[in-house]
């Protein structure tokens, strides 16, 4: 019996077609579990196109409410869906596109109380929160529960993604060992950003999800991409593993979850 | 030394408004050095109270991070490119921005 059914084989024809990735690369896809952090600017792109490409099952994790603001930009809601939880909404949004997916929603912040717990259901995090007491929490549960985690983010007019793997590759440690001192961190509303950008970003991710899923081409692992818009600019540094990094280094002196607001020095927002 | 540098955006207000700008100098030191003579105010936002680069930005000269040359010691060549990359939280928030901007 095949595993799949004829409605999938025409549904996702063309990718079973690339030799790349075939029957046996589809089913891969179908088989995964992908966390999305945030159903807002980036988990919207990186949601509607790995929903799209069959992705099993998706799980969502964010506790905040669709508002009119969010529609610039965070494609998986709508006029309809304002004033609902953004988890319900983009669970409709991914049903109505592919029911084949399983969508888990987390209608809760992420915390270091249940972050753990959550993680290891998946095989690939994708990083697409908006503050960075968020960003160093979700690096080190990566570190601790051995996930790969597709790491975005966005700033007016700039876009950087990479894909940090544990063993293989540095963490967001190793890039920027400490945050912003408070009062350093103005918030999104006062900083603004171009609305396609998180798109593009959002959807970088997702075809970094697809390819580490795959095994296929070469990931974004110790190369930090850097988009400009104003400039159309794409280039790439090099990132490398820190053998002092108090996480993922060769002698790690941070072994479990921290307070992140007090390594912070903010409040979540 | 004749070097180019990016200028990340919440720094071109310093900059008037350009994403890259000429500076000279040997090393990175004396580049931001110049860069100082030539846009006031702009190694407040690169330096901490101790002198000390800041730890959420990133510098690198073409595609490498100077933490892993020689820091601000790294020599440069003539038609290198410096990066100045921050740390970006977005969803979309940042740094670099004094308090003084935050109160809009």
């Amino acid at each position: 019996m095949s595993f799949f059914t004829e409605e999938q084989i025409y549904r996702y024809s063309r990718h079973i077609i690339l030799p790349e990735v075939g029957g046996k690369g589809q089913k891969k896809l179908m088989e995964a579990r992908v966390l999305l952090l945030g159903a807002g600017g980036l988990g919207s792109p990186a949601a509607i196109y790995l929903a799209a490409a069959g992705i099993g099952t998706i799980g969502i994790i964010d506790f905040d409410i669709v508002d009119m603001s969010n529609l610039q930009r965070q494609i998986l809601h709508g006029v309809n869906d304002i004033g609902r939880l953004k988890a319900e909404s983009a669970h409709d949004t991914i049903k109505s596109l592919n029911p084949d997916v399983k969508v888990e929603l987390y209608k809760e912040r992420l915390t270091s109380e249940n972050i753990i717990s959550i993680f290891k259901g998946y095989d690939i995090v994708v990083d697409g929160c908006d503050n960075f007491p968020t960003r160093y929490l979700v690096n080190d549960a990566c570190i601790m529960t051995d996930k790969t985690n597709v790491h975005g983010s966005i700033f007016r007019f700039d876009g950087q993604v990479t894909v940090f793997k544990p063993k293989e590759g540095p963490c967001y440690r190793c890039l920027y060992p400490e945050p912003p001192p408070a009062g350093l961190v103005p918030s999104c509303q006062e900083a603004g950003v171009l609305g396609v950008l998180p798109g593009i970003i959002g959807t970088l991710q997702a075809v970094e999800v697809i390819k580490l899923i795959l095994g296929i081409g070469k990931p974004l692992i110790g190369r930090l991409l850097l988009y400009n818009s104003l400039d159309t600019d794409f280039r790439q540094v090099k990132l490398r593993r820190d053998i002092n990094c108090p996480v993922c280094g060769d002698n790690p002196t941070i072994k479990g979850l921290i307070n992140y607001e007090e390594f912070c020095g903010v409040g979540r927002h | 030394m004749a070097v180019r540098v990016r200028i990340p955006s919440p720094l071109q207000k310093l900059t008037n408004n350009q994403s890259e700008v000429t500076a000279h100098g040997k090393n990175v030191k004396e580049i931001f050095s110049d860069l100082e003579v030539q846009y006031p105010g702009i190694k407040n936002r690169l330096y901490d109270e101790s002198g000390n680069l800041r730890r959420f930005i990133n510098i690198y000269i073409n595609d490498e991070d100077i933490r892993f040359l020689k820091n601000e010691e790294s020599e440069l060549k003539d038609g290198d490119s410096i990066s100045i990359i921050p740390a970006i939280a977005g969803g979309g928030c940042v740094i670099l921005h004094r308090r003084t901007d935050l109160q809009i």
